[in-house]
């Protein structure tokens, strides 16, 4: 009566395509992120569409790499990593008139504002997560104001962007003391006098708060209840288990999620492209318009042609790195520091 | 003694004295406590704070612009303060926020499934949560701009070049890494012993899946997908170099209107919110509120969902 016997053939044909499938739509991921990175660096190498990739294709990469030699031809129309090499990210002129592309500028803005950024995000935003794992507050209360933090993350940035744009005079009132009291700093060096780089660190900082703070506030959760009686039953006041207990105890996560906002600063695009000002001259004076990596791509790609887009895909491919180097340190960062409780 | 504060060791060295073990509000642990709490409510503030002014904000501008007219009505032409509408962005932003949804669902869920219930380990399963995570850090221009070069620029979608297909296909990128990671860790909560009943009582893999283990998830996973979907439609980098923006009510005879340049209310936010004409700015304003309104509806729907698992 209980014999072995084997599923009909349709059941298992149904199951391995089934199994099959799953596999080649995960696939998927690997393959556009793979892709992602091929197109931009292709881009950043030559000129001309993905379409010259082909064989019969009339202006073919192929046919121009193997007429290396010959004289009469002229080869491959070569894009901005052959044309200005490395030294394209120490090169501060941007002059599409002269065809001399280098991202200094940019790429110090990228940097420059997210730094500021995650220098006053950090600090809210773990101050905000521990205030929220404390219980200053009813539950309930806490739950809510942790919602309408999250809520924050989903306000889209374009929309922030805008906000920023109205806000754009009372921004500018707020700086200018700083720069008649501090302006013998080079940072505060220039008058405020419209869209800037201090505004876009400070939507930037509106954008990470939710990140860190949710972030910051799961791993502060996930700490021992033990560990915090401990620390109160040896005579500690709250804020010294929070500064030596809890903090080093969750410290992981909180550097995670610092990392993860860098990522996400780092390549944030529509609100800093309206609050830059979109400027391609290097100055130190953070009052003064300025562009990111990000900025650049979003104001200049859409009227650009030939080597311009070829040095646009470069800075991309560049932001591209410095994101990927992030996140992955970010994902060393929280397997290497965090403690295992069992 | 304001270094012995910070440590608790150090305390112990304070004979308490005649106030015996009451609770001295001078003692300088206490003062930095109480200041520190001070310090941490203050943060809470500044960081709810922008919440509540830019929705407020937004609300109070976009509020103001709403009439019938939005819906049903084409913008004005610079300069000019008639008619005042958006009804292509509306329909746009649908399209191509559905065209996305469409694409990323299928893939993702599917990912999603292989991760949690065909391959846990193995060199190729952990490749592919490498993938994901990396996607999920790439910032969203360059989804654009490789949406660009793939589609756009080769003209490979039945020779268009911009069009709200493409627009899709770049929202479908940035949603794929979302839609992976919930159904993953949707899937990896639903307990083993479904599966091993399912499994026992003679089901196929391909049954046990579809029939017992994906019913279980599919409220942490329809939270994952609405709030990815919520996340795209607001998003207006991958769309400029994509979809770009259109004045006119999308081109039916061209694809159902997926082939051609197609408006949607971000773009129109970005166009119309650094454009010096007043029409133009009061409808950046009304797409953010019809924005912002859908986006917290939707934040709503998933907190709903989420807790209808939970209960």
């Amino acid at each position: 009566m209980f014999t072995h016997k084997k599923r009909p053939w349709t059941e298992r044909l149904v199951d391995h395509t089934f199994i099959r499938m799953t596999a080649v739509l995960a696939s998927v991921v690997s393959l556009t992120v793979f892709g992602i990175f091929f197109t931009v660096g292709f881009q950043a190498v030559f000129q001309g569409d993905l379409s010259s990739l082909l064989p019969w294709h009339p202006d073919s990469i192929w046919q121009g790499i193997a007429a290396w030699n010959d004289e009469e031809t002229f080869g491959v129309r070569w894009g901005a990593i052959p044309h200005f090499g490395l030294g394209f990210l120490a090169d501060s002129s941007w002059n599409p008139v002269r065809n001399d592309y280098g991202a200094l500028t940019p790429i110090y803005g990228t940097l420059m504002t997210s730094a500021l950024a995650l220098l006053l995000a950090v600090p809210l935003g773990v101050g905000t997560a521990i205030f929220l794992t404390e219980d200053f507050l009813p539950q309930k209360l806490r739950t809510t104001i942790g919602f309408m933090v999250e809520l924050l993350a989903a306000i889209p940035s374009v929309v922030l962007g805008l906000w920023a744009m109205a806000m754009l005079n009372g921004f500018l009132a707020a700086f200018t003391p700083l720069h008649t009291h501090l302006g013998w700093l080079p940072v505060f060096g220039t008058e405020p006098g419209g869209p800037n780089l201090a505004m876009a660190s400070l939507i930037l900082v509106v954008m990470l708060l939710p990140i860190i703070t949710a972030v910051s506030r799961d791993s502060l959760n996930q700490v021992p209840p033990e560990l915090r009686q401990g620390a109160y039953a040896v005579g500690a006041t709250r804020w010294t288990s929070i500064f030596q207990v809890l903090i080093p105890a969750a410290v992981s996560g909180i550097v995670g999620g610092a990392m993860l906002a860098l990522g996400r600063a780092l390549g944030e695009t529509m609100a800093v492209t309206m609050i830059i000002g979109n400027s391609t001259n290097l100055s130190a004076s953070w009052f003064s318009p300025s562009s990111t990596i990000a900025s650049l791509l979003a104001n200049q790609f859409g009227e650009a042609d030939d080597i311009q887009v070829s040095a646009l895909y470069y800075a991309a491919l560049v932001l591209m790195i410095l994101t990927f180097l992030v996140n992955i340190c970010a994902q060393v960062i929280v397997k290497r520091l965090a403690l295992k409780y069992d | 003694m304001t270094s012995n504060a910070t440590n608790p060791m150090a305390t112990t060295c304070y004979p308490p004295a005649a106030s015996g073990l009451t609770y001295n509000p001078y003692a300088p642990r206490n003062v930095w406590n109480r200041a520190m709490n001070l310090l941490a409510a203050l943060f809470a503030t500044i960081a709810v704070l922008p919440l509540v002014v830019v929705t407020l904000y937004v609300l109070y501008k976009g509020g103001g612009a709403i009439t019938p007219a939005i819906f049903t009505e084409l913008p004005p032409a610079p300069g000019l303060s008639e008619p005042m509408g958006m009804g292509n962005a509306i329909i746009g932003t649908a399209m191509v926020t559905g065209g996305a949804a469409l694409v990323a669902i299928p893939v993702g869920v599917g990912g999603g499934i292989y991760l949690a219930e065909v391959a846990r380990k193995g060199w190729f399963a952990q490749s592919i949560r490498f993938g994901v995570n990396v996607l999920a850090g790439v910032p969203s221009i360059i989804c654009g701009l490789f949406i660009y070069a793939l589609v756009v620029n080769t003209r490979i979608l039945w020779g268009e070049s911009f069009s709200a297909l493409a627009g899709s296909l770049a929202l479908a990128v940035l949603m794929l890494p979302t839609i992976v990671k919930t159904t993953d860790e949707g899937l990896k909560l639903v307990p083993q012993e479904l599966r091993m009943g399912a499994l026992g009582i003679g089901a196929s893999r391909f049954v046990t899946i579809t029939r017992v283990v994906l019913p279980a998830a599919v409220s942490p996973i329809a939270t994952g997908v609405v709030l990815g979907i919520a996340r795209a439609a607001g998003e207006t980098a991958p769309l400029i170099f994509t979809a770009l923006f259109s004045p006119f009510w999308p081109d039916w005879a061209s694809g159902w209107g997926l082939l051609a340049p197609t408006a949607t209310l971000s773009v129109q936010i970005y166009n119309f919110g650094i454009m010096p004409f007043e029409p133009q700015v009061q409808l950046a304003w009304a797409a953010s509120f019809i924005l912002v309104v859908m986006i917290l509806a939707a934040n709503l729907l998933a907190r709903w969902l989420a807790h209808f698992s939970a209960s």
